[in-house]
């Protein structure tokens, strides 16, 4: 089927969810199945001095009781692993149940399983224990100062690690020399994955295979099998099969290996019984790995012109009570790397430290790190014009790098693949109509009507993780490489299993769509299948904006091998040199001859399963599997405009116009694409404007539910206008770059500098996110009290 | 203690002794088997669990099951009639109005109380009739098109 | 998300419903149940028995008695938004109730659940107060019936006893021509208000009268008595609202969060003040 890439094909996910027939976990039950509750601690940091399950025992339904002693002394591992390893980095243990000291609100300390999950909630609410309070620190700055409560012995000053990117020598002569400095100290807001659907699983041992089936709310189940193996139950891997049916949404949140899906497969194993762990809004809330919670202090050295001489960055960033899953990754390859934005910047240095504090543990959200590093970037470029008096669109200019400079090398380790920075920002601004929108501003200014805020944001992003090789030198324990199974049938119908997981994105459509476009046959015939541990044999999942660039790639080497079979059948038949056999629009034919006379992809198939014909040395069937490795990140990029006006009166914000110009190389479905734009700027806005995990001082966490924690809401977004340029990626098959998480990136300090903007008659630099309607007020009034 | 009930779901009445602490969303997912209801949060601010009971859009997370005793429920597996989708199940197909799918039954469902007190929303009356449901995945600008298109088709 | 358990009656009348609760301990009563079980989900409340009221015939609907608005205590948000008699008569309380929550919560949160639960941020208890309503409710000693601004004593605190039940609110009205306007800061998170303000505004021959009244300010819903006292008679022009409020409106210990201390909701309640005291004034049919 020519043409089917780039077309907008609906969804063949579709039919199922909008009849509410979605695999979801927590929708699946299986005979004797029991229910979880897990029993977490109330306090931020404590010794445990006792734990009474009596009570918990005797209630009526009550299956078990455990708590991690039961654990440790089980021959399981008992833990959660880190798997992204820095030089520096501090790996005290992350046990699935604290039996000795608890280090965050919501921490686990004892499960029950019980016949219903109303009488588990019961019995864990009867559950005794008794802890030792000690000290309490949730600032990464606070956590690294001296005096300040310790979480482990072996990570003096709670520092889990220390690393920094690029020479600082340059920077600092660059410092010494320019002519104009700009500075600023910022935060990144703490913010919860908050999918819709709660993180669940549902694991289901049987002790006469000695097998683990284990459904789970996964972004990626091979390596959730594997962790859970190697670190936390105690089960080889080939005895353990993941599902991940329909996910509902990830958002980074559901990568990570947690605590309670070990638990709920270690009782499933202990009682021969199936278990299931659904978290409840709350819970989710206090132990979803969080996102971003950075404290930066950054700095510009600029010349007369603007143009950049050198930007050097420090950050505190938080990585709560333990080290999650890909956790030190995220504010160091993924966030050091990305500090020379979309500008040729001649020198950079960044230090971050990793700090360990009393909350939940800290690791990749939706864009993690490239939002963190965006947001620095951003603002700062935004500050230096107004610094240096000159529009944020030209400071912009004179520092992009030029789009006939690609490949280009930063200063902190990523070569760019390919890129139109003018590109983007010319047809955004053109869409946006700047000019009558500054003309606005300034009749509001002179009518004393409400601010109007014009606020860019021009961001890169570096997604398609990740070429192996080098995250291995980096510190990852994995290769990060994706696997496609091509399966075609004797009757030329194709099912593809790929080692992604979608959780949203539309995989069973996209990948369907390559494999129409490179085999010309129907969708009809194709079916994609992800998440099942059972059917294919590894992968590395969807986050990173992976799936179409690696994914994507892996579907079409192996593609490109059956067709190459094919061709070698198919010359056989037609009794011609395979190099004289084209393969076009579906069929084999002589170059130059009539292709009606050849044979199509289904027919050589047929032959290949009947093998009664073949050529020497050619096996039967048709079946491959291929590994592709990226020769590098993918970097897609774009132009975002945010307007709003501000109620100086109240600081309430109202979005009026969000513009959004990118550029994710070629692409594949574009209602597909725009949809993850939508989502991933709305993301972002959630971010910037309402959104914030926040702890009191004594490591309670105050917006643990949406009575509190605010997620976008419908009526506070607007329609957003979209565009979008194509620079295809130069490194892979597809030229495809990534999308899934570029919205989330680029909006927070699009709206950011929106406000700033509006509000820069009254002095104001910088505001820290969210937006809320005191922190405005306050900064448009300082001093005021009413 | 336990307390008999009977609740016509999707034309059809079930007859059940419930716990008075059931949630009609569990009596729904656990004892009837009609998952299509989804549980997001619990504090009754997510929507996913949006039914309609007696003709209006309630949450099910936040009714006991003996409160449904003697309405009719209609959830999102009883929206298509004889195999064809209902026009917001097509509309939101048609416009990519869902991505992994889990709001989208309660959106729907609330999109359908929407449209049966107001035929013709505007854009913000569709927005303000959307308030008590959270989309995490689409921005929500899909979900404003696939109900405007429902609301053209029912012309 | 998994309640504790409790015991369930229901009553099918008010009387029995007063003998329920007569007979059991720790009971609480169930209407729309969209403050209560909210807190049960939670396990904030653990009541041992749960009566449901939200049966009884004849404690649902507005109707117009004398002059006055009789309003059912288990009467919805919907119902009170789409109300002909209200929106003719007191448009405040339908325009208050078209805020609370979203069209789910609205079609089942009811009058006199909300004012059961006294949350200072719901939108009903401003207008309410503006409007001079009454609530009736219903004991072992027969009927009582308290001002609202009596009713609300504390947070989630209410001159309800404990064996009564909230049977009617009911609201007198005027002859005058009247304006009103109910505005609020939205919690992004909740949907309550921040600060609601409750304006109304009515012009009789002898000048012009205002009634203020805010929730989401304080621990119960205040009335701005003193800026209604220096507005008596007054023009309303923009100028004279301002001066009113910025000289007479005085808000004593503010209820403060994280997302608003006290001392803005202080300011907001100043700015919405003067923002619905001019809506309803335009609002004023002459």
């Amino acid at each position: 089927m020519a043409g089917v890439i780039g077309s907008a094909i609906k969804r063949r996910e579709d039919p199922a969810l909008i009849q509410g027939k979605g695999r979801f976990t927590d929708n699946l039950s299986v005979p004797g199945m029991q229910y979880a509750s897990i029993v977490r601690s109330p306090y931020a940091h404590g010794r445990i001095e006792s734990i009474d399950t009596s009570a918990a025992q005797a209630t009526p339904g009550v299956v078990a009781v455990f708590t991690g002693k039961d654990i440790e002394e089980s021959p399981s591992g008992g833990v959660v692993p880190t798997v992204w390893l820095l030089p520096t980095l501090k790996t005290p243990p992350h046990p699935i149940l604290a039996s000795e000291v608890v280090r965050y609100v919501g921490e686990g300390v004892a499960v029950v399983v019980a016949e219903n999950p109303y009488i588990a909630k019961d019995a864990a609410d009867r559950v005794s224990v008794e802890y030792e309070p000690l000290g309490v620190v949730c600032d990464p700055e606070d956590a690294v100062a001296e005096g300040a409560p310790q979480l482990f012995e072996e990570a003096p000053r709670n520092l889990a690690f220390e690393w920094e990117l690029g020479e600082s020598e340059p920077v600092e002569e660059a410092f010494t020399n320019a002519p104009k400095k700009v500075e600023l100290k910022l935060r990144n807001n703490r913010i919860l994955p908050h999918p819709i659907e709660p993180r669940s699983a549902l694991a289901s041992y049987e002790d006469h295979s000695g097998e683990l089936t284990l459904w789970l709310t996964s972004q990626n189940p091979h390596v959730h099998r594997l962790l859970m193996s190697l670190a936390s139950i105690g089960l080889p891997e080939h005895k353990i099969r993941v599902i991940a049916g329909d996910v509902g949404g990830g958002f980074g949140g559901k990568i990570h290996h947690y605590p309670d899906e070990a638990i709920a497969s270690w009782c499933s194993m202990q009682l021969n019984q199936p278990v299931k762990w659904t978290a409840t809004r709350s819970e989710g809330n206090l132990t979803d790995a969080h996102g971003r919670d950075h404290v930066t202090r950054a700095a510009l050295a600029l010349d007369e012109e603007g143009r950049i001489r050198g930007f050097k960055v420090e950050t505190h960033a938080a990585m709560g009570a333990y080290l999650s899953t890909f956790a030190p990754a995220v504010p160091t390859y993924l966030y050091g790397t990305l500090m020379s934005g979309q500008y040729d910047m001649p020198a950079i240095h960044v230090s971050v430290k990793g700090v360990f504090t009393n909350t939940a543990p800290v690791d990749a959200v939706r864009g993690a790190g490239r939002p963190e590093a965006t947001y620095v970037v951003e603002r700062l470029m935004d500050l230096a014009a107004t610094e240096l008096d000159l529009d944020p669109v030209e400071i912009r200019r004179r520092n992009f790098v030029a789009a006939d400079a690609f490949p280009y090398q930063t200063q902190v380790a990523l070569e760019y693949d390919s890129g139109n920075y003018q590109g983007t920002l010319d047809r955004a601004l053109e869409i946006a109509g700047y000019d009558e929108l500054r003309a606005e501003q300034t009749r509001r200014r002179e009518a004393g009507e409400k601010p109007l805020g014009i606020g860019f944001s021009t961001y890169i992003e570096a997604c398609g993780l990740a070429p192996s090789q080098l995250v291995g030198a980096l510190g990852a324990q994995a290769g990060l490489w994706e696997a496609a199974k091509i399966r075609v049938h004797p009757s030329g119908s194709v099912t593809l299993f790929v080692g992604t997981m979608a959780q949203g994105q539309g995989h069973k459509t996209t990948y369907a769509q390559i494999v129409a476009d490179r085999l010309g046959i129907d969708l009809e015939s194709i079916d994609v299948r992800e998440g099942d541990t059972g059917e294919m044999q590894f992968g590395m999942g969807t986050y990173g904006s992976r799936s179409a660039a690696v994914g994507g790639s892996a579907v079409v080497k192996g593609l490109d091998r059956l067709i190459a079979k094919g061709r070698l059948i198919a010359a056989h038949l037609m009794e011609a040199s395979p190099d004289d056999v084209v393969f076009e629009n579906g069929r084999y034919s002589i170059r130059g001859g009539d292709p009606s006379e050849g044979h199509s992809f289904g027919e050589v198939t047929l032959q290949a399963y009947l093998a009664h014909n073949l050529p020497e040395g050619t096996e039967p069937g048709m079946e491959e599997t291929a590994f592709y490795d990226p020769a590098n990140f993918t970097f897609p990029f774009g132009s975002h405009i945010a307007v709003v006006e501000v109620d100086p009166d109240t600081g309430e914000i109202e979005l009026l116009r969000y513009i959004a110009v990118d550029d994710c190389g070629n692409v594949i479905n574009p209602m597909i694409v725009d949809g993850q734009v939508q989502g991933g700027v709305v993301h972002g806005i959630g971010q910037a404007l309402w959104e914030e995990a926040l702890y009191d001082d004594g490591g309670q966490m105050i917006s643990a539910t949406l009575l509190d924690y605010a997620l976008p809401r419908a009526h506070k977004v607007v329609s957003m206008e979209l565009d979008r340029t194509t620079t295809p990626c130069p490194h892979n098959p597809l030229g495809v770059k990534g999308i899934g998480e570029a919205g989330a990136i680029a909006s927070p300090p699009a709206i950011v500098n929106a406000v700033v903007d509006a509000l820069k008659p009254y002095g104001i630099r910088h505001l820290e996110m969210p937006l809320t309607p005191e922190k405005v007020w306050r900064a448009i009034h300082p001093g005021e009290d009413a | 203690m336990t307390y008999p009930v009977s609740v016509e779901v999707n034309g059809q009445v079930h007859e059940r002794d419930v716990e008075p602490r059931l949630l009609l969303v569990h009596f729904l997912r656990q004892m009837l088997g009609l998952t299509g209801t989804a549980v997001g949060c619990e504090t009754g601010l997510c929507g996913a669990c949006t039914v309609i009971i007696d003709g209006e859009t309630v949450k099910s997370c936040i009714q006991l099951t003996v409160q449904a005793d003697g309405t009719k429920v209609t959830t999102i597996e009883g929206l298509a009639s004889n195999g064809d989708l209902h026009p917001l199940q097509k509309s939101f197909w048609d416009d990519h109005a869902l991505q992994c799918g889990y709001c989208t039954p309660g959106m729907i469902m609330a999109a359908k109380g929407i449209l049966d007190n107001n035929p013709h929303p505007t854009e913000a009356e569709i927005r303000a009739g959307l308030k008590g449901n959270l989309c995490r995945c689409t921005g929500y600008q899909n979900i404003v098109k696939a109900i405007q298109n429902a609301a053209k088709g029912g012309e | 998300m998994y309640p504790a358990e409790f015991d369930y009656v229901r009553a099918d009348s008010v009387q029995e419903a007063i003998e329920l609760l007569n007979q059991h301990q720790d009971s609480k009563l169930l209407a729309g149940g969209h403050s209560l079980i909210p807190m049960l989900k939670l396990r904030l409340a653990q009541p041992a028995t749960l009566i449901d009221i939200g049966r009884i015939p004849d404690m649902e609907g507005v109707s117009l008695k004398d002059d006055v608005v009789q309003v059912g205590a288990l009467t919805t948000h919907a119902e009170l938004t789409d109300s002909e008699t209200l929106i003719s008569l007191c448009p405040l309380l339908s325009e208050a109730a078209s805020r609370v929550g979203d069209p789910q919560v609205r079609h089942r949160g009811t009058i006199g659940g909300n004012i059961a639960h006294a949350d200072p941020a719901s939108d009903l208890p401003a207008p309410l107060l503006a409007l001079d309503a009454t609530v009736h409710m219903v004991g072992k000693d027969g009927e009582r019936s308290v001002a609202i601004g009596d009713f609300f004593v504390d947070l989630l605190t209410t001159a309800l006893g404990e064996d009564e039940v909230i049977t009617r609110i009911t609201i007198p009205i005027g002859k005058d021509s009247r304006g009103s306007s109910y505005l609020k800061m939205e919690h992004p998170a909740s949907g309550y208000a921040v600060c609601g303000a409750a304006a109304l505004v009515s012009r009789s021959n002898d000048g012009s009268h205002v009634r203020l009244a805010l929730n989401g300010v304080t621990a119960t819903p205040c009335r701005g008595g003193a800026v209604e006292e220096a507005l008596k008679g007054s023009d309303l022009t923009d100028v004279a609202i301002d001066a009113a409020v910025d000289d007479h409106l005085s808000i004593s210990e503010p209820l403060s969060d994280n997302f608003a201390s006290g001392s803005f909701r202080v300011h907001l309640a100043h700015v919405w003040s003067k923002r619905a005291l001019k809506i309803a004034r335009d609002r004023v049919s002459e």
